[in-house]
C-alpha cells in the first residue's frame, strides 16, 4: 500500500505540492491526469525520493520514504519506475540493461540474472532483441525495455511518468499495450500519463491534479464520463 | 649560512635592469610565432583546401603532414638545423626556427581546416551552386565564411600551441623569452622568480584569447 | 654537397636507441596512469567541490594548458630547487608530463561527465543502485567512451613531449639519441634515425588504441 499524507513539495519559492492525500491498495491502477506543471510527475518523484519533499509523510508498506533511517536504495527495489524519456543505458546490450540490477542490487547469479531478464523482454515482446543495442531500437522498443528492466526487479509497485509522451504517434499503441498486460498481471500502478481514454479504460480510479491540489478523484469511468468539478470539466473537455 | 652566504656573492640577483633584456626576448617570442602563425596558417588553409577536394592530396600530402605531427618539434627542429649546413649554406637559428615552426603549424592548421570545410553543410553548398556560382565563388563567399567560424576555435588551440611550442627554437639558440630565462637563471640563481615571470608572460597573451574564443563559439551556437 | 653519410654509427647503436625507445614509452605511459587519476580528481573538483577546491582545480588546468610544457618541465627541474627540492630527471620529466597530462584530460572529463544527461542516473538509482554503483556501472563506462579519443590524443603528445627531457638531462629517445650522436659527430643520422623511431611508435600507438576501441566500444 502506497499512502500519502499531508504532502507539502516546493522548489525554492514555489509549492509544487500543497497537501496532498492519497491512499494506493495493492492491485489497484490509479492513472493521474492534469496540465503539466500541476505537480504529478513531482509526486512521483517524491514517492521514489528521487525529490525530498517538505511536509507530511509518504508511506510505502508501513516504511516512511523520507525519513532519514530509512535505506532507500532497498526501498526502491519495490518501487519500479519508467520516466518519459526511456533513458535505456546505451552502453549495455539490452540483456545486460534489463540484467544489471538484479545481478548488482539482488545479488542474483549470472545465470539466474540473465533468465530473468530473458524472461521479462519476452513478455514485453523483445525476446529477440537481447543481444541488440538500445541506441538501434525505436522510442516504443526502449520504452518497453525500460518497463522491462523495471520488471526484472520484480517490484510491487510501478510508478510510470508519461511514458508515451515523447513517442512518434505510431508508437504509442505498443507501450500502451504492455501497460494493460501489466495490468492483467495485477500489478499495483500509478500512471501519469496524457492519455485520457486509456486512463478510463485501464485504471480503477484517476486523480486529476490541478495546480499542486488533487482537484477530483473518482472511479475511472465516472470521472472521464461525468466530471464533478468545473475544472475537471474544463480540462477534459480540452483534451478530448 | 655563512658558506651560502659566501657563494651568493659569485652572483648578481635578479634586478630590474634584467627586465628589458626579458622584454626584447618577449619581442623575440611574439616575433618568431606571429610569423610561423600567419604564414603557416595560410599554407594550412591552402593544404586543407587541397585534402578536402582531392583524393591524391589526401594520399600523398596527407601522409607527409602527418609526419610533421608525429614526430617531435624538437626533433624537427635539430634535425633541420643540422640538415643545411650539409646543403652547404648554414642557416641562422631565426630562420630555421620559422621554417620549421611554419611547416609545423601548416600541417596542423591543414587538418583543422579541412574539418572546416567539411563542416559547411552540403544543401547549402548545393543551394548557392544553383544561384550560378561559380566554385571559386561558392568557396569565397559562402564555404570560407562558414567554415572559417566553424575552425576559429580549433585554430586558436593550434595558434597558442604554437606560441607556446616557440619556446623549443631556444634549443637552436635563438634568443626567445625561454632560452633568456635559462641566462638569467644561470647568472643569478633565482629560478623560480623568473621561472614565475617568463610563466606569467606566456600566460597572460594564451589564457585571454582562450577565453575570448570559448566565448565566441557561445555565441555563435546560438545564432 | 661535400657532406658524407655515415650510417654504421647509427646502425650500431640501433640497440641502444631502441632501449631509449622503450625508457620513452615508459615515461609516457606511467604519465598517464598518474594524469588519468589526477585528472578524473581535477574533474570532480571543478564539478562538484567546494570553492577552495574549485579554485585549486581552476588554477592548475588554466596553468598546464595556458604555458609552455618546456617551461612547466624546467619548473620542476631547477624551479623547485628554489626551495631545497632537486628531482631526478625521470622524475622531472614524470612530474612534467603527469602535469601537463592531468590538466587537459581534466577538461575532458568534465566535458565527458557533463555530457552524461542526469536522468540516466536517476534511471540507475531508481533499479535500487547505490551511488557509487551507479558511478562505476553506468556513468563512467559511457564517459569513458567519450573522452577514449581525447585521451588517445594526450598519450600520442605525451610521447612527444617526453622528448623534452633531453634538456633536463633524461636519456629517454631524444636524450639518448643526443647523446650517441655528440659522441660521433652524426647528429643528421642519428636524429633522421629517432625521427624514425618517433613516427613508428606513435603509429604503433594510434594502432592499439583502435584496435582497443573497436573491442570496447560495440555500441
Amino acid at each position: 500500500m502506497i499512502e500519502l499524507k499531508n504532502v507539502d513539495k516546493s522548489f525554492d519559492q514555489l509549492k509544487v505540492l500543497k497537501g496532498i492525500d492519497l491512499t494506493v491498495q495493492k492491485g489497484e491502477v490509479l492513472s493521474v491526469i492534469g496540465a503539466s506543471g500541476s505537480g504529478k510527475s513531482t509526486m512521483l518523484y517524491c514517492i521514489n525520493a528521487l525529490e525530498k519533499i517538505q511536509g507530511g509523510n509518504i508511506i510505502v508498506d508501513g516504511v516512511d520514504v523520507h525519513a532519514p533511517s530509512t535505506n532507500v536504495n532497498q526501498l526502491r527495489q519495490k518501487i519500479g519506475m519508467v520516466f518519459q524519456q526511456w533513458n535505456s543505458f546505451p552502453h549495455l546490450s539490452v540483456l545486460d540493461n534489463v540484467a544489471l540490477a538484479p545481478r548488482i542490487v539482488l545479488g542474483k547469479t549470472k545465470r539466474e540474472a540473465r533468465e530473468i531478464a530473458e524472461k521479462h523482454l519476452k513478455h514485453v515482446g523483445l525476446g529477440d532483441k537481447l543481444d541488440t543495442y538500445p541506441t538501434r531500437m525505436s522510442g516504443g522498443q526502449q520504452q518497453r525495455l525500460a518497463i522491462a528492466r523495471a520488471l526484472a526487479m520484480e517490484p510491487g509497485y510501478m510508478l510510470f511518468d508519461e511514458v508515451t509522451s515523447a513517442l512518434d504517434p505510431e508508437l504509442v499503441g505498443e507501450v500502451l499495450d504492455t501497460l494493460r498486460l501489466l495490468r492483467e498481471d495485477g500489478m499495483t500502478m500509478i500512471v501519469v500519463t496524457h492519455e485520457i481514454n486509456f486512463a478510463r479504460d485501464v485504471s480503477d480510479r484517476i486523480a486529476f491534479f490541478h495546480q499542486g491540489v488533487i482537484e477530483e478523484l473518482a472511479p475511472a469511468k465516472a470521472l472521464v464520463n461525468n466530471p464533478q468539478r468545473t475544472r475537471t470539466q474544463q480540462f477534459l473537455s480540452k483534451v478530448l | 649560512m655563512s658558506e651560502t652566504a659566501s657563494t651568493i656573492q659569485f652572483f648578481t640577483g635578479f634586478s630590474l635592469n634584467d627586465l628589458p633584456f626579458l622584454a626584447e626576448a618577449a619581442g623575440n617570442t611574439l616575433l618568431i610565432s606571429v610569423i610561423s602563425i600567419s604564414i603557416g596558417s595560410v599554407f594550412g588553409c591552402l593544404f586543407g583546401w587541397a585534402l578536402y577536394a582531392s583524393k591524391y592530396a589526401r594520399i600523398f600530402l596527407g601522409s607527409i603532414l602527418d609526419v610533421f605531427r608525429s614526430v617531435p618539434l624538437i626533433i624537427q627542429l635539430l634535425l633541420f638545423f643540422n640538415f643545411f649546413p650539409i646543403l652547404g649554406f648554414p642557416l641562422e637559428p631565426f630562420a630555421a626556427g620559422c621554417i620549421v615552426l611554419i611547416v609545423y603549424t601548416s600541417a596542423l592548421v591543414a587538418q583543422v581546416a579541412r574539418g572546416g570545410i567539411e563542416a559547411v553543410p552540403e544543401p547549402m553548398r548545393r543551394a548557392s551552386r544553383s544561384l550560378g556560382m561559380s566554385y571559386f565563388q561558392d568557396m569565397r563567399y559562402v564555404v570560407w565564411p562558414i567554415g572559417a567560424r566553424a575552425m576559429l576555435p580549433a585554430w586558436t588551440g593550434v595558434a597558442l600551441g604554437v606560441l607556446k611550442d616557440s619556446a623549443l627554437v631556444s634549443v637552436l639558440g635563438y634568443l626567445e623569452l625561454l632560452r633568456a630565462s635559462q641566462i638569467l637563471i644561470t647568472r643569478t640563481q633565482e629560478p623560480f622568480i623568473i621561472l614565475a615571470i617568463v610563466g606569467a608572460f606566456y600566460f597572460a597573451l594564451s589564457y585571454p584569447i582562450g577565453k575570448l574564443t570559448a566565448k565566441l563559439e557561445q555565441r555563435w551556437q546560438y545564432d | 654537397m661535400d657532406y658524407t653519410f655515415h650510417w654504421r654509427p647509427v646502425i650500431k647503436a640501433l640497440p641502444d636507441l631502441f632501449s631509449a625507445a622503450l625508457i620513452t614509452l615508459e615515461a609516457a605511459v606511467l604519465s598517464m596512469i598518474v594524469g588519468i587519476i589526477i585528472g578524473l580528481i581535477l574533474a570532480m573538483m571543478r564539478l562538484y567541490g567546494n570553492r577552495p577546491m574549485y579554485f585549486f582545480a581552476t588554477v592548475w588546468v588554466e596553468l598546464a594548458r595556458n604555458t609552455p610544457a618546456l617551461l612547466q618541465l624546467f619548473f620542476f627541474g631547477f624551479g623547485l630547487g628554489a626551495f631545497g627540492w632537486h628531482l631526478s630527471p625521470f622524475m622531472i620529466v614524470l612530474c612534467g608530463l603527469a602535469f601537463n597530462n592531468a590538466g587537459y584530460l581534466a577538461e575532458n572529463f568534465r566535458g565527458g561527465f557533463q555530457a552524461i544527461p542526469k536522468p540516466q542516473y536517476n534511471a540507475a538509482r531508481c533499479l535500487g543502485m547505490s551511488a557509487s554503483q551507479t558511478y562505476t556501472r553506468i556513468i563512467i563506462p559511457q564517459v569513458f567512451k567519450l573522452v577514449y579519443y581525447p585521451m588517445t590524443n594526450q598519450m600520442v603528445w605525451a610521447v612527444l613531449m617526453s622528448s623534452l627531457g633531453m634538456l633536463v638531462g633524461f636519456r629517454e629517445l631524444s636524450g639518448a639519441t643526443q647523446f650517441l650522436a655528440s659522441n660521433t659527430f652524426r647528429l643528421f643520422e642519428f636524429f633522421l634515425v629517432a625521427a624514425v623511431f618517433y613516427y613508428v611508435l606513435v603509429k604503433l600507438i594510434l594502432l592499439v588504441a583502435h584496435l582497443i576501441s573497436r573491442k570496447l566500444f560495440t555500441y
